[in-house]
């Protein structure tokens, strides 16, 4: 067992883990912050995506020893039911979902993508390396192509990334 | 997953003096592809040095007007650096067609040289694989070999190398800086680090035992059209089934590297002679070798049509 202390969601929590815990498994299974899901747990399908330091990972691939002293936002930290983030409303307007089991990483991850774009980070289909990066829809699919919804909403999801974009903008 | 102790290595040298003093010990930094190794007890370590904290996170100029990569600099970092994508273009876009934005957050510059073959039967732990368990045979040999290497092959295994950012840094002649388990650096140049399969493919690289990766260094800038060109089953995150890496002057002259189609970065000095006579004359020498199985043949005339697309585009 291993001590480590890190925020979530603004809240310092210290524990106790067997090493082997990664961040999914201590976010769900000891801080009981079920929104964020397990998909493949093997990074693959985004599912586990959350915010840490301020930049989106798969908390299924790290392990949460390796996060002393880390921020840690989730799903629970952006938005709650009475006062939804603007990505959350924007998933529900535009219908950004079917089950509803990729969302939370689809969010966590589509706020990252807009500060990613805002701090200048390039993407494959960028086509100029030295230009300032526009949000395409070509860009936002490319760039979100790490989180993988099996329902296939991909067009709304898309929709709804691109309003808040566009509004932040 | 197995379980393992945990410590936080305090400087280079003292990581990799316990990575060889310690049994089964590992380095661990991003984490994206040991963890997801671990999982699958394909990788087994009783040990983990956390290396994450020993600030090799920095990228600088070097007196020749080159840059040294810090080891543990993420990818998303390297990729976005204004001169990476000012002077070395090939590798930023290598960068960028690998993998994906979560991962490129965490995965490291050394890590990413060093992550393992996605062969399906390395991961398969049911299947023989000389490179998980060596001297249990090839199972792809004679299985479904696609995605498999045509080039530097053996009877032991035909793997290939996945990273998409090898492949640029082979183009861009970079220089892997280590330091031994005694305290001593030493550089490698990354056509030396890979190593071909050949009766031991479970040694993918010419690293001595805990020898720690501190830095990737590159050369003064070379100029030249630079491009990345990445083929693959979908439009983005997913290996290469061939990738070409090329720097192309304007004089015709130039460099060529190709992923996907080997255990390493595939670099033939001998074949870029041919670059002014065209795609057709470069890959001819690039895979004089080469023994493609029934699955994998596709590759050769794949790879000859992507360094064609490449070039017409870098001449304009």
């Amino acid at each position: 067992m291993t001590k480590v202390s890190f925020d979530v969601n603004g809240d310092t929590h210290q524990l106790e883990l067997d090493t082997r815990t990664t961040l999914l498994d201590a976010l769900r299974e000891h801080l009981h912050l079920t929104g964020t899901k397990k998909g493949c747990d093997h990074g693959q399908c985004g599912a586990c995506t959350v915010i840490v330091d301020g930049r989106r990972i798969n908390s299924c691939l790290t392990l949460a020893v390796m996060h002393e002293g880390d921020e840690i936002t989730t799903i629970e930290g952006l938005g709650a039911p009475d006062h939804l983030h603007p990505m959350q409303a924007a998933f529900v307007k535009h219908d950004g979902y079917q089950c509803g089991y990729c969302t939370p990483g689809q969010i966590c991850s589509a706020v990252a993508v807009l500060d990613e774009v805002r701090s200048g980070i390039p993407s494959h289909v960028t086509a100029d390396l030295t230009a300032p990066v526009r949000l395409t829809n070509a860009e936002l699919r490319e760039r979100m192509s790490g989180n993988i919804c099996r329902c296939g909403a991909y067009s709304n999801i898309a929709d709804a990334i691109g309003e808040v974009a566009g509004r932040s903008a | 997953m197995r379980a393992f102790s945990y410590t936080r290595a305090q400087s280079p040298a003292e990581a990799a003096s316990a990575a060889a003093h310690t049994d089964n010990a590992k380095f661990i930094a991003g984490g994206t592809n040991l963890l997801d190794l671990m999982k699958l007890e394909i990788e087994t370590p009783a040990h983990l040095i956390d290396v994450n904290g020993l600030a090799l996170d920095r990228i600088e100029e070097t007196p020749d007007g080159g840059l040294r990569i810090g080891a543990l600099v993420r990818n998303t970092d390297l990729a976005a650096n204004e001169r990476v994508r000012r002077d070395y273009a090939v590798l930023s876009r290598a960068l960028l067609a690998g993998a994906s934005g979560q991962l490129r957050n965490k995965a490291t510059t050394a890590g990413n040289l060093l992550q393992r073959t996605r062969c399906p039967y390395f991961y398969d732990t049911n299947l023989p694989c000389n490179k998980r368990k060596p001297g249990s045979g090839c199972a792809a040999i004679g299985g479904a070999s696609r995605q498999h290497a045509v080039v530097g092959v053996s009877e032991a295994c035909i793997a290939t190398h996945p990273s998409d950012m090898a492949v640029a840094m082979r183009a861009l002649d970079a220089t892997v800086e280590t330091v031994r388990p005694d305290g001593a650096a030493r550089t490698i140049p990354i056509a030396e680090l890979h190593r071909l399969p050949g009766d031991s493919p479970e040694i993918e690289t010419t690293l001595q035992p805990g020898e720690l990766i501190t830095a990737v260094t590159l050369p003064k800038p070379v100029g030249g059209t630079q491009a990345y060109r990445k083929v693959r089953d979908r439009a983005s995150y997913a290996f290469a089934l061939v990738s070409v890496a090329a720097i192309v002057q304007p004089d015709g002259t130039g460099r060529v590297a190709l992923g996907g189609v080997a255990h390493k970065p595939w670099r033939v000095e001998a074949a870029e002679a041919e670059l002014p006579r065209g795609a057709k004359a470069v890959t001819a020498r690039l895979f004089a070798d080469a023994k493609p199985t029934q699955d994998n043949a596709f590759k050769l005339p794949l790879a000859e049509r992507t360094l064609a697309a490449v070039l017409r585009e870098a001449r304009g």
